[in-house]
């Protein structure tokens, strides 16, 4: 007991010297690939060149939504069809943010996963996922050709990846409460705003993206020219926008289920969301609606990849090509209200304008939105003569917004 | 068999070595995954993590430290939540105290029995479905609203009041638990005496009841107080948009990859609880436990 105070003095010694020793000069310097636009160099590894028996096992790793087995809606089920037809056994594990699915994929233990363009390049680049044979997957033919060899899911024209489906982050609202409808994101984000302590917002760092893209169109003299590359004025421009921002939070959501309760009870009245979390709402009788503000939005457009070490790649090839068919792509698609990637889904989905409601078909609108990226040091705007802040800034922002 | 028998004969004659063979499993049980991974625990925090991929580069670098202390936010979230669990704290005391003064003292053996088990009963049920009907009952048209609405009253809506609520409900039976055996090993025929001297109730519980029990007491804190420095999920199912330091911690580790981190913020609460143990120690109440 007497030695008590001894190892007390002898942490807090530690910890002092550790708080105030060594001086190492730049912060965060990372290993020496540091990425920039596709300016890294992907871990050497082979894709699979042929298929052999499948494993009957499959783990996936997916955004909820992605993979049901009618387990949350006895009616919502393509899992078991493809256990059926392929005899891979399927587990299914969802994720609420890319940091989240990033984290899960470096424990390991997952076949395949449906990464966001704020997560694939980063698993690319610490080898988690390997290249992919689409040659193997019949149904890449298919997938509209303006969403193949993209900046998300190939690096150096090696594809990493099939492409599942993209959208954008909607403004949700109750339709009872908020009137009239709102038109733009000023709605959550205007100090003024009469919604006050009933605004919810994404709880990721990415979410930062959501200010920077409102400050682009109503400061434009910050010039800012894509919310992923954000200098230091304009960086910070986003955090105090942010942290103006937080007081009229009533919760920060990543658990899309929580953020539909929120709706539901009038907790929340407006706020981004995913069409998946307003239409769930809507189905359990709550009015509420979506739009796609004026300003435009941040979105998704995501890629199935193969775990590098993966046990199970017959099944995950598999899975890669029965969830880019055109069936189960189009139910997917309408299930999470997203446009698909495959050309053929389009005819199979149960609301025929499914397809023109989302600009499936539009390459044009598809480039409008501003897809999660990673933000690096290297500005991805093509601006050399400034640094821009990388991610690992934007999670310390982050976590100072909320406070 | 007579193998068997050799043996138990051979460690009968040296006590020593039978004692440390029982004890050797268990404390290398505590050294391994307690101590051990304290360690582990200290020694990643002094590494970094790559941005980009998130893998752990493990140089030395005080860096994390450094943010740690130099960044007002996490100076405001260790204020903020070590406030949160001396409220915790001082409201479980407050509440549990008449509660165990009632069960030990007054309760016939029979109620006690059944208060006992009472008590206990909440801690079968999970921790989740308690947290989240908090967040039922606290939502804007809940159970709370309802009642506290006649009354001119409307209940806290989610943050850092209904934090402190759900958590105070949480581990209301930590506190109980400890001050129920305090009390009971406190002997009646000290607070008659005390009554026969004349003194009055409150003197009888200033001078006598509460010095008796104030061991047991900070017993209980210990639990509440290091229940609630380490909880994150409560403040995410209730808290609004706060956060605690297990938030930082899980945001580091979930979100950010960035495991260095998350390692350095763990060290804060042990920090913090080994300066408590250190002060409680001073009060001499650990030695009565």
């Amino acid at each position: 007991m007497k030695k008590y105070p001894l190892a007390l003095a002898l942490f807090g010694a530690l910890v002092l010297t550790a708080a105030c020793g060594t001086e190492s000069g730049d912060s965060g310097g990372g290993g020496g690939d540091k990425p920039g636009a596709q300016g890294f160099t992907p871990p050497d590894l082979k894709a699979l060149d042929k298929l052999g028996e499948p494993e009957g096992e499959l783990s996936v790793l997916a955004w909820p939504g992605y993979a049901e087995d009618g387990s949350n809606d006895p009616k919502i089920d393509w899992v078991t069809p493809f256990e059926k037809e392929t005899g891979c056994q399927v587990s299914v594990k969802t994720f609420g943010t890319s940091d989240e699915s990033l984290s899960l994929m470096k424990a390991g233990g997952y076949d395949v996963v449906s990464a966001s363009g704020d997560a694939s390049l980063r698993l690319v680049a610490s080898g988690d996922v390997e290249p992919v044979n689409t040659d193997l997957v019949p149904n890449y033919a298919d997938v509209f050709d303006y969403l193949k060899d993209k900046s998300w899911n190939s690096v150096d024209g090696v594809e990493y990846g099939i492409p599942h489906g993209w959208g954008a982050n909607v403004l949700s609202y109750r339709g009872d409460v908020v009137k009239p409808a709102p038109t733009s994101w000023s709605a959550v984000f205007d100090p003024e705003s009469q919604y006050q302590g009933k605004i919810t917002a994404y709880d990721s760092p990415i979410y930062i993206a959501d200010a920077a893209l409102y400050l682009m169109k109503h400061q434009p003299d910050l010039g800012i020219k894509n919310p992923y590359a954000l200098d230091d004025k304009q960086f910070q421009a986003a955090v105090d926008l942010l942290k103006k921002q937080n007081p009229m939070i009533s919760e920060y959501w990543s658990d899309y289920l929580k953020e539909s309760q929120a709706l539901k009870n009038g907790d929340t009245v407006l706020g981004t969301a995913w069409q998946v979390t307003v239409n769930l709402t809507k189905s359990e009788g709550s009015p509420v609606d979506s739009v796609l503000p004026s300003e435009g939005a941040t979105g998704w457009s995501d890629t199935w990849m193969v775990a590098t070490k993966s046990q199970h790649k017959t099944c995950a090839y598999k899975w890669l090509d029965y969830i880019v068919s055109p069936k189960a792509n189009a139910q997917v698609a309408e299930y999470f209200g997203e446009a698909p990637a495959n050309e053929k889904a389009c005819a199979m989905t149960t609301d025929k304008s499914h397809c023109d409601t989302y600009h499936a078909a539009d390459a044009d609108y598809a480039s409008k939105i501003w897809y999660w990226t990673t933000p690096i040091a290297q500005c991805i705007d093509g601006r050399t003569d400034v640094k821009c802040k990388d991610y690992g800034e934007w999670t310390r922002a982050w976590t100072e917004i909320k406070g | 068999m007579t193998v068997g028998r050799s043996a138990s004969a051979f460690l009968n004659r040296a006590p020593r070595l039978r004692l440390g063979l029982l004890l050797s499993a268990p404390m290398l049980w505590l050294g391994l995954a307690y101590l051990g991974a304290l360690a582990a625990l200290f020694v990643t925090a002094f590494w970094h993590a790559d941005p980009f991929t998130g893998k752990v580069i493990t140089d030395w670098t005080a860096d994390n430290f450094k943010t740690l202390v130099t960044d007002s936010v996490y100076r405001t979230i260790t204020f903020r939540t070590v406030a949160i669990a001396a409220g915790v704290t001082v409201i479980d005391a407050i509440i549990a105290f008449p509660m165990a003064f009632y069960m030990a003292k007054i309760a016939s053996p029979r109620a006690r029995r059944v208060l006992v088990i009472a008590v206990l009963t909440p801690l079968w049920a999970s921790y989740l479905v308690k947290a989240y009907s908090w967040r039922t009952m606290l939502s804007g048209n809940g159970v709370l609203h309802w009642l506290l609405d006649p009354l001119g009253l409307d209940t806290p809506g989610y943050g850092l009041t209904a934090t402190v609520i759900t958590l105070s409900y949480l581990w209301l039976p930590y506190m109980i638990l400890p001050i129920y055996a305090g009390l009971e090993r406190l002997p009646d025929s000290l607070v008659d005496a005390s009554g026969d001297l004349g003194a009055r109730p409150a003197r009888t519980f200033r001078s006598v009841v509460l010095p008796l029990t104030f061991p047991a007491i900070v017993a209980g804190s210990i639990f509440t107080f290091s229940l609630t420095l380490g909880d994150y999920i409560t403040v995410k199912i209730v808290g609004g948009t706060s956060q605690m330091l297990g938030n930082v911690v899980f945001d580091n580790i979930g979100a950010a990859n960035n495991l260095p981190f998350a390692a350095t913020v763990a060290t804060v609460p042990v920090v913090i609880m080994l300066l408590y143990l250190a002060a409680v120690r001073r009060t001499g109440a650990l030695e009565n436990l």
